[in-house]
């Protein structure tokens, strides 16, 4: 292999070596004026903050290091039911959405009810406010069968589910649109059903599109599960009410908050790796 | 003075040594034609010209300045060069007008009414004043692409880039770009141009580049490429493209 040997024998010039220089030198230039710009706003916000008169009281109702040790072991438990609930929510809501939105797509006059159906779901659970969905289903369900008592953390499970089905539905429909219709075509030119076309070609193509904003989804719901709260769950939100109650201070809820936080982190930063993957693969290099 | 210098340019993809050391002169009014075959390395190096890659080594001059100059602007570059895609890229939500005073208005700063006047003029000189206010999806792949090329011409170029501007046309249409590029020949805007229509480089070029595993192999006027290649391999493709 010539091409190989021309390859190995190839050394940056001098010209290349400096150039190369010039750009290390220019980006260490910029992470300089981005670290020098950070410290300077880091230190007017927080001498905003530290020197407002109210800091000592709020210092003491918000982040006070004693409550917050105290009632942070029950927070954590509480933190564990909303990972359950989030858990089996996740897994409920893929499994609504895909329905819904293939009997959207469904053709023909034949399917018309279901259709209907599933456009009538998705309209009313996005108007809806999950709280007002909470409510509906946690304190009416129970309420048509007396005599057995289900688990709020269940209700809770199934209200969430009940609301994001209805959005993820919509993002995988809107997937399932941006498919070219070339695609449709191709396949059923090859003799699949609709039912096959569907399964086989257009959605695995439509998810790939739609990753980014049902990841955004997912990161949304990991909060909103902090909701099932005001049905009685004893989860973070409501373990921090507990405790906020106890010793009149605040810290507790912040505790609540940051755990929160620490939660979807990971997953707010995989949506962006995953979202810059997904554009650096559609640019193909160039550095536009 | 000389509008396009490349001096010993490379290209590397990771392992993939794709421009090993291309060195290329373009002078004013001229137009060279780039041949050779898939992966020989031409849109690389149309892509280097317009600074969508960066080189790997080597240096690039666009009329005496050095465009591969890590401190060089490289959207004052960019507006100095016309760039034609194999694709047309049209901005499917503009209607025709807007897409070829795009840049006059918005980059170069020229004022609208003067920049529509002069975009209605060429657009009319090639034969394109119905389509004024038109958008692109209403027009023939043929038309498409002459729009793109008034677009890439609209505000003087020194230098017009043309990769393979006629892959993605019907045999039909082909005809009606080719002519286009013609005119443009005939008035002298310089061009390097990649293509896969041997008659028309032939036709058209003042000299042939013939690109083979990353280097121009041979270089010479269109008379001794395709009538005396001196090289095996200019030979090898001639005959398989040409079918001689």
């Amino acid at each position: 292999m010539t091409d190989r040997a021309a390859t190995e024998a190839w050394e940056p010039s001098s010209l290349e070596l400096e150039r190369r220089l010039a750009r290390k030198r220019a980006s260490r230039r910029s992470v300089l004026i981005a670290l020098v710009s950070t410290v300077v706003f880091a230190a007017v916000a927080g001498w905003a903050v530290l020197s407002s008169p109210g800091w000592e009281d709020v210092q003491q109702a918000f982040f006070n290091p004693e409550v917050a040790k105290d009632a942070f072991p029950k927070i954590l438990e509480g933190l564990w039911l909303n990972i359950r609930v989030l858990f089996f929510a996740t897994i409920a809501v893929a499994v609504v959405a895909t329905l819904l939105a293939v009997m959207r797509s469904l053709r023909g006059p034949v399917w018309f009810p279901l259709r209907a159906l599933a456009t009538g779901y998705t309209d009313l659970f996005r108007g809806l406010p999950v709280l007002i969905v909470l409510y509906l289903v946690g304190f009416g369900i129970p309420a048509l069968n007396p005599e057995n008592r289900i688990s709020v953390a269940v209700l809770g499970t199934i209200g969430i589910t009940l609301c994001y089905s209805a959005y993820v539905a919509e993002v995988l429909r809107a997937g399932m649109e941006a498919v070219h219709p070339s695609q449709r075509i191709a396949a059923r030119s090859l003799g699949l059903s609709h039912a096959k076309t569907l399964r086989l070609v257009v959605i695995p193509q439509a998810l790939r599109k739609v990753v980014p904003a049902l990841m955004n989804d997912f990161v949304s719901m990991q909060k909103d599960v902090g909701l099932i709260s005001v049905l009685g769950a004893v989860d973070a939100v409501r373990a921090a009410q507990i405790a906020t109650a106890s010793t009149y201070n605040f810290t507790p809820y912040v505790v609540a908050g940051l755990l929160f936080v620490a939660m979807s982190f990971p997953m707010i930063r995989l949506t962006d790796h995953v979202s810059a993957r997904m554009a650096a693969r559609e640019q193909q290099g160039g550095t536009v | 003075m000389s509008v396009l210098e490349l001096h010993d340019v490379h290209k590397l993809f990771g392992d993939n040594h794709v421009l090993k050391g291309v060195d290329l002169t373009i002078d004013e009014h001229e137009v060279v034609v780039v041949i050779g075959a898939s992966g020989s390395g031409k849109s690389t190096l149309m892509r280097t010209i317009n600074l969508i890659e960066r080189v790997d080594d080597g240096r690039i001059l666009l009329s005496g300045d050095d465009i591969t100059d890590p401190a060089v602007d490289v959207d004052k570059v960019r507006a100095r060069i016309g760039v034609v895609f194999q694709h047309f890229n049209l901005f499917p939500h503009m209607r025709v007008i807007d897409n070829v005073t795009l840049a006059a208005r918005k980059v170069h700063g020229t004022d609208p009414a003067v920049a529509r006047d002069r975009a209605i003029g060429l657009l009319e000189k090639f034969g394109l004043g119905e389509k004024v206010r038109d958008y692109p999806d209403r027009l023939s792949g043929g038309q498409q692409q002459r729009v793109a090329i008034v677009r890439a011409i609209m505000t003087d170029p020194e230098l017009l880039l043309l990769d393979e501007i006629t892959s993605a046309l019907d045999p039909m249409l082909v005809g009606e770009v080719l002519d286009l590029v013609r005119d443009l020949k005939a008035q002298g805007s310089t061009m390097l141009m990649a293509t896969h229509e041997m008659s028309f480089a032939r036709s058209v070029a003042d000299r042939i580049v013939f690109m083979h595993g990353g280097r121009p192999l041979e270089i010479g006027p269109p008379e001794q490429i395709f009538g005396d290649p001196q090289q095996p391999e200019t030979r090898e493709f001639l005959a398989r493209v040409t079918h001689r």
